[in-house]
């Protein structure tokens, strides 16, 4: 037998790939996992759209390219949470013993769980969007850009995911991860502009939603939808992505490494 | 002390400590190769926290071990390769089926597509788990859960298994079908490091033993040498009046000359035996000191009586013991 005291990054990645397999066959298992990225993106577009839509826009059809990227952009992000705490389940239950007594890079659940989430992300993309053009939305920009747009997103709630991942490494339980993230996230998805136009806030809260990322990656989806320009809101996007995941990704996998 | 090495584990002075408890206290350990190894003691002495450390599981806090020479510290991914370990609870994946747990641990140890499907059909087979090939594995009993369990622990046949606690648990024929594996893995060249809490289990598999105490090892050496060492029987007896208990002590350690004698309040009695014609004595002694019994009975050791004489209290610790 060979062996050797260290892992090659093509034994890395391929562990990972296996990691992420599993996810999926486990998501095959226990299909009712998919329900937060199947009902909420149904739910909160039908039910955002139609309860602002009318005070906002004047009607629905005019508040559509306006709610549309908003409502994608809350729904992906909010999702992202659940990899913080499916990954805490995960690490409670006894399989995870074996993970660590078997000779696989370290890090390989957590980027396996980190990538199969995406699959997640995926759905409640198209999910949102497909909402969307039933209920009337027609983004101008066409198809291309439209795709350009949940490729953006899947990916910034991929770097989202990070700082959830962590919580998920450090909490106790899958509970009190749920409890820290929503904390995090709900001020930051609400004190957007992603469900109405911040002109009408008073100025202190106007500054904030300025500066806060989730706005950005808003109006960079807009753009990209409804008139299919890529500016500066894109850039920062990708940007605040890269330094999320600059941050965390060595923080989470630090626990990680300290706990596996 | 050299890599090469006739030894599969060998540990040293190994200390873990939680909180304030020190949970393994210096436990020493040598274990050669294509031997069953049993590690002996009641529960909390330290047994699983042991093996965690020899798997990599856990960090020792002091002391070294080795397994086939690596460090386990400095050299975790080696020992990794050459362990296989079955925890106490079944470290399976229960959402899944039996053949996706085998796959996915295959292709986690290296092996292709083709490769892991095929290894675990043949897992399957021989641990007869094809009934819960398909379905995932909450549906099933703890017993099949365990058997699946040790079959992903021997996915790449390594050289060195862990197993804590294999049977308890399991029924008794589930329990022989585990100990019928367990001495096949040695035939075929595998060393096996088994933790139980049964001395009749040690008895059956284990060619050396140690016995685990307040994580401290209290004895080592054969099974044979250990039951000796404690005499070859107990005798239980049950007091018709339970008031006569200390008396009835004060006479049972005077006629044998021990004062390891386990009692429950409710005047029942296990006193260890070198030989068996010692019952005679310390009946003849109850009768002259008129305390009436109600039942007795002459056991072989079991490893309440085994700890009883190695430590001085009983592998249950809510036994009184007079001392």
């Amino acid at each position: 037998m060979n062996i050797t005291n260290s892992r090659g990054l093509s034994q890395s990645v391929r562990h990972s790939l296996t990691m992420a397999h599993r996810t999926l066959l486990k998501i095959r298992r226990t299909p009712e996992q998919l329900a937060d990225v199947t009902f909420q993106p149904i739910v909160f577009t039908l039910m955002f759209t139609y309860i602002f839509g009318g005070a906002i826009a004047g009607n629905v059809s005019s508040y559509l390219p306006l709610i549309i990227p908003g409502l994608l952009v809350m729904t992906v992000i909010t999702t992202s949470i659940q990899t913080g705490v499916q990954l805490r389940e995960d690490m409670d239950t006894g399989v995870f013993n074996r993970f660590k007594a078997l000779p696989i890079a370290r890090i390989a659940p957590l980027a396996g769980a980190l990538l199969a989430d995406t699959v997640r992300y995926f759905i409640a993309t198209t999910l949102t969007i497909a909402m969307g053009y039933l209920m009337g939305y027609r983004p101008h920009a066409g198809f291309g850009d439209v795709v350009l747009a949940g490729l953006l997103v899947i990916a910034s709630a991929w770097a989202m995911s990070w700082i959830f991942a962590f919580f998920g490494v450090i909490a106790r339980t899958a509970s009190s991860v749920q409890g820290i993230s929503m904390i995090i996230l709900f001020p930051l998805t609400f004190l957007s502009n992603a469900l109405v136009p911040s002109q009408t806030m008073p100025h202190w809260l106007q500054i904030f939603v300025k500066i806060n990322p989730i706005s950005h990656l808003v109006t960079a989806i807009r753009d990209l939808a409804n008139t299919g320009s890529v500016n500066s809101n894109l850039a920062i996007s990708l940007l605040g992505a890269a330094i999320v995941v600059l941050i965390f990704a060595p923080l989470t996998v630090r626990a990680y490494m300290r706990k596996a | 002390m050299g890599t090469q090495t006739d030894l599969a584990v060998e540990a040293q002075g190994l200390v873990k400590i939680f909180g304030t408890n020190r949970a393994v206290n210096g436990v020493d350990l040598k274990v050669p190769k294509g031997a069953i190894y049993g590690v002996l003691g009641p529960n909390g002495a330290g047994k699983t926290t042991t093996i965690q450390m020899l798997a990599t599981l856990l960090r020792p806090d002091g002391g070294s071990a080795r397994v086939f020479g690596h460090d386990v510290v400095k050299e975790p991914h080696r020992v990794r390769q050459l362990i296989g370990v079955t925890g106490q609870y079944a470290s399976v994946d229960e959402t899944l089926s039996a053949r996706e747990n085998l796959f996915i641990f295959g292709r986690l140890l290296g092996l292709s597509r083709a490769q892991s499907r095929s290894r675990a059909q043949e897992l399957l087979e021989e641990f007869d788990l094809s009934e819960a090939a398909k379905r995932p594995l909450k549906q099933f009993s703890g017993g099949m859960r365990r058997r699946l369990d040790l079959a992903a622990s021997l996915i790449s046949q390594p050289p060195l298994i862990f197993l804590d606690e294999p049977t308890t648990g399991l029924d008794p024929r589930t329990r022989a079908q585990m100990w019928n594996t367990i001495r096949h893995l040695v035939q075929t060249g595998s060393t096996v490091l088994l933790t139980t809490q049964y001395l009749d289990e040690a008895d059956q598999l284990a060619d050396r033993v140690a016995v685990i105490d307040r994580g401290q090892v209290v004895a080592e050496g054969t099974v044979d040498t250990l039951k000796s060492s404690i005499g070859s029987a107990s005798l239980r007896l049950e007091l018709a009046d339970a008031a006569d208990l200390d008396r009835a002590l004060a006479i049972i350690s005077g006629v044998l000359n021990t004062t390891a004698i386990e009692r429950t309040p409710r005047g029942r009695l296990t006193v260890p035996l070198a030989d068996a014609e010692q019952v005679a004595d310390v009946l003849i002694g109850l009768r002259h000191a008129g305390i009436a019994i109600t039942a007795m009975s002459v056991e072989k050791p079991t490893l309440d009586a085994v700890f009883l004489a190695l430590t001085g209290h009983g592998a249950n610790t809510e036994e009184v013991v007079l001392s």
